[in-house]
């Protein structure tokens, strides 16, 4: 072992210090109803104009996280975040699942948008946009797919034309996850038509509110309505709500999908508290001297398992090797194929697990005396794992183009 | 702790990977196969490896080592693993000393700790008797004998068991077969009356002998551990042995991908490179994302070792298991991906395959540690 240096402990004790005030102040101010996790995406703080808290105790833990800048904990302060370091923020996350707080607020603008705003936006987009994401004020969606490309998104047709004092738009997107919620839209344009595909691609933010502007959910396979269909029919967009370089969009919309992609292929494998399936399984099942009472479900289980567990000391090992300056780089497309092929297993399995019971799908269960789970519903959300964010087969495109380098892929 | 290597363990890494390619390839291991050597490695090399600080990779600096730890010996593992480079490495530096290490005394550490790290004892593990690996399925018999014992039985698949200097056997000194309490562990000469060991040529090239113990008579100080209690310190030296091999396995799996990459960025069909097709693309970039798994598992099974930590039984599992069944994939698309050459014994990749084979048996396979790892989750 390296003796630490004097600096080493110096910054050491002060981390101490920011874990032990951490700790006090979320006691003190995490409502008790917000110390467990949160039941569905329903339950969550989506915020918005028009969000209507689900309770008192949702709307204060909302407040008091983003008067400290905790929603966005490691932006900088000037643009409403906590200005933590990656070593406080990583604190504050520990003592939040320490204590079982949930996220105070779930935003496509935390997630997805600010980051990009940070790396490609000018001044005054920063200023006008970032504090109102912290603060949950403003809800975003995201307007990249269209009906004609899904896994060609470079070839999308929505079009924004040059009208001197503003951008007119007019096309079609999909999969715009709650469009029918949101209040702005951060939107891929084609702003030059005789461009090579890539290279005539704009990034636009819009009000959802501007004139020409709708939207129609999709029922999914699931029974939900998450997705929207959105429709442009001559919107004005002002000419300052360009972010970064004309024609360069598909630059800034690679930097998203890159944090899109570790978002979805991390789900569930850094540590989120969710139930390990084998427990599950032995609550369900039952055992057999010791052992799981179903000895082929068990090897498909621990088959599972394995994976799991090997794939969550991957992500550990990422995140080390960037720490260290040694990353490998490029691995989003890996943890984003093997995570949510595995979320898509697993899924199948807790099915097999419940049997009958995960079948059914609404209304009481009259074998248990319980209510229908959210099981089967669950399970067929899981299936668009593999295809939103880029599809697993995009994502192996990658990894033979960019890491193995082979060619004409 | 991090998932990274220090500076000192990517020196080392380099170094052996250097050391190795230059004196150890693949062409060392099939020249001493065509030539049926009879050692089944080179002594040279060994002699080499013991100078670099290999042979005593585990041991203390204050005994004689050069104290790398489980991390270091992986690291060496994984070379020899892309090389297919044959020594004792497994047998002597590895189980041998984790051996001594957990079970040995004072006067059995002071006796062989420094000749092993100087290249100058060959230690083998007899332990598994049946074809599928158990080590509890014990009959070897240890009856009580003048101030020691004497051993009756046979073991199987004794790696290096040829060559070594000494056996690390296990035997049932009390209890009924497949009982973990009642094996106890014992030092014996090779050269002992009434040992008898046969070689046995397999697939891989590598060394492994059948080993019959007829009135072999040990004294009470070559008891390795307590009488009775060998089992928990035969579970450590195992479970060292299995990260080990899994980090071989790394190695075996990683050196087969690369060059079935390489290839595929060269063999021309239809008029251009096969490395365009998107069948084989998809393959490809598979495979690369469950050869990084196995640098995960293998990398924490190695740290969790060096700490004494009370999950190393489990990480040891995971990383047999999950590198067992990646290095069977990496070597079977290597040879499909390569095609007719790759079933050609001018080849190499052939001997990667076999490689793979033996090592997922060695040991337990993922059948044997997916069910041991259900187990201690408790279920």
């Amino acid at each position: 072992m390296v003796e630490g240096t004097a600096g080493d402990r110096a910054e050491e004790s002060s981390l101490e210090a920011f874990r032990a005030e951490t700790r006090a102040w979320l006691e003190a101010n995490c409502p008790p109803e917000m110390r467990q996790p949160a039941a569905g995406d329903d339950d969550m703080c989506w915020g918005g104009r028009r969000w209507v808290f689900r309770s008192e105790a949702q709307k204060v833990w909302l407040e008091r996280m983003a008067a400290r800048g905790w929603t966005v904990p490691e932006w900088p302060r000037e643009y409403g975040g906590g200005g933590l370091s990656k070593a406080e923020a990583k604190i504050l996350q520990a003592e939040m699942a320490r204590l079982g707080c949930r996220s105070p607020l779930s935003s496509f603008g935390i997630w997805m948008l600010g980051p990009a705003l940070l790396k490609y936006g000018n001044e005054a987009q920063k200023r006008e946009h970032l504090p109102r994401i912290a603060r949950g004020e403003i809800r975003w969606c995201q307007g990249y797919s269209e009906p004609g490309a899904g896994s060609d998104l470079a070839g999308l047709k929505t079009r924004a034309e040059d009208m001197g004092d503003h951008y007119l738009v007019n096309g079609q997107k999909i999969w715009t996850s709650y469009a029918d919620q949101a209040d702005w839209i951060f939107c891929l344009v084609r702003t030059d038509a005789q461009a090579p595909k890539h290279l005539g691609i704009s990034f636009l933010l819009f009000d959802m509110a501007s004139p020409g502007v709708s939207t129609s959910p999709i029922k999914l396979i699931s029974g939900y309505s998450p997705f929207c269909q959105t429709f442009f029919d001559n919107v004005k967009v002002p000419k300052e709500n360009l972010v970064g370089t004309l024609n360069k969009g598909w630059d800034i919309a690679k930097y998203l999908l890159t944090h899109e992609r570790e978002m979805i292929g991390g789900m569930g494998f850094s540590g989120d508290g969710r139930e390990a399936l084998s427990q599950i399984a032995a609550r369900e099942i039952g055992l057999e001297n010791g052992a799981l009472a179903d000895s082929g479900l068990r090897t498909d289980i621990v088959r599972h398992e394995i994976d799991a567990w090997a794939f969550a000391l991957t992500m550990e090992r990422v995140l080390d090797e960037a720490k260290a300056g040694q990353g490998t780089g490029a691995l989003s497309s890996m943890l984003k194929y093997y995570g949510t092929e595995l979320n898509k297993r697993r899924n199948e399995l807790l099915m097999s697990v419940l049997g009958s019971d995960s079948l059914i799908w609404e209304g009481d269960n009259p074998r248990t005396g319980g209510k229908a789970g959210e099981r089967p519903k669950a399970w067929l959300r899981s299936r668009a794992n593999s295809i939103e964010g880029g599809t697993s087969e995009v994502q192996l495109n990658i990894i033979a183009k960019r890491v193995l380098q082979l060619p004409g892929a | 702790m991090a998932l990274v290597l220090t500076e000192d363990q990517q020196m080392l890494k380099d170094s052996v990977a250097a050391f190795l390619a230059d004196k150890a390839p693949v062409a060392q291991l099939r020249a001493l196969r065509d030539s049926a050597d009879a050692t089944g490695f080179s002594r040279d090399l060994w002699r080499e490896m013991a100078a670099m600080g290999l042979a005593g990779v585990l041991v203390p600096e204050a005994e004689g080592g050069s104290g790398f730890g489980y991390v270091g010996a992986g690291l060496a593992q994984e070379q020899i693993g892309r090389n297919l480079s044959a020594s004792p490495m497994l047998s002597t530096a590895i189980l041998g000393v984790t051996a001594l290490l957990r079970g040995g005394s004072n006067a059995q550490r002071q006796a062989l700790l420094p000749k092993i790290a100087a290249g100058d004892m060959l230690l083998a593990l007899a332990a598994d008797e049946l074809a599928r690996h158990n080590p509890t399925r014990v009959s070897t018999l240890a009856t009580p004998s003048g101030n020691g014992f004497l051993l009756n039985g046979a073991k199987a698949f004794v790696l290096d068991g040829h060559v070594a200097d000494k056996l690390i056997v296990s035997a049932r000194t009390s209890g009924a077969e497949g009982a973990r309490e009642g094996i106890t562990l014992f030092l014996v000469d090779r050269a002992a009356a009434g040992v008898e060991v046969s070689r046995t040529v397999m697939v891989d090239s590598r060394n492994a002998a059948h080993v019959s113990l007829d009135d072999v008579q040990v004294a009470g100080e070559d008891v390795l551990g307590p009488v009775d209690g060998g089992h928990a310190i035969l579970e450590r030296v195992l479970d060292a042995g299995r990260a080990c091999l899994a980090a071989e396995m790394l190695g075996v799996a990683a050196e087969s991908f690369d060059r079935t990459v390489e290839y595929l960025k060269q063999r021309e069909q239809f008029g251009v490179l096969i490395g365009s097709f998107q069948a084989l693309q998809h393959r490809a970039a598979h495979l690369f994302c469950e050869v990084e798994l196995v640098k995960s598992v293998v990398l924490r099974a190695l740290q969790a070792l060096d700490a004494d930590d009370p999950r190393a039984p489990a990480f040891a599992s995971l990383a047999k298991a999950k590198a067992g069944e990646v290095v069977r994939l990496a070597t079977n698309e290597a040879v499909q991906l390569h095609g007719g050459i790759g079933m050609t014994d001018d080849f190499d990749v052939g001997f990667f395959m076999k490689r793979a084979r033996a090592a997922a048996e060695t040991f337990g396979d993922i059948a044997f540690h997916g069910d041991r790892l259900a187990r201690l989750g408790g279920y």
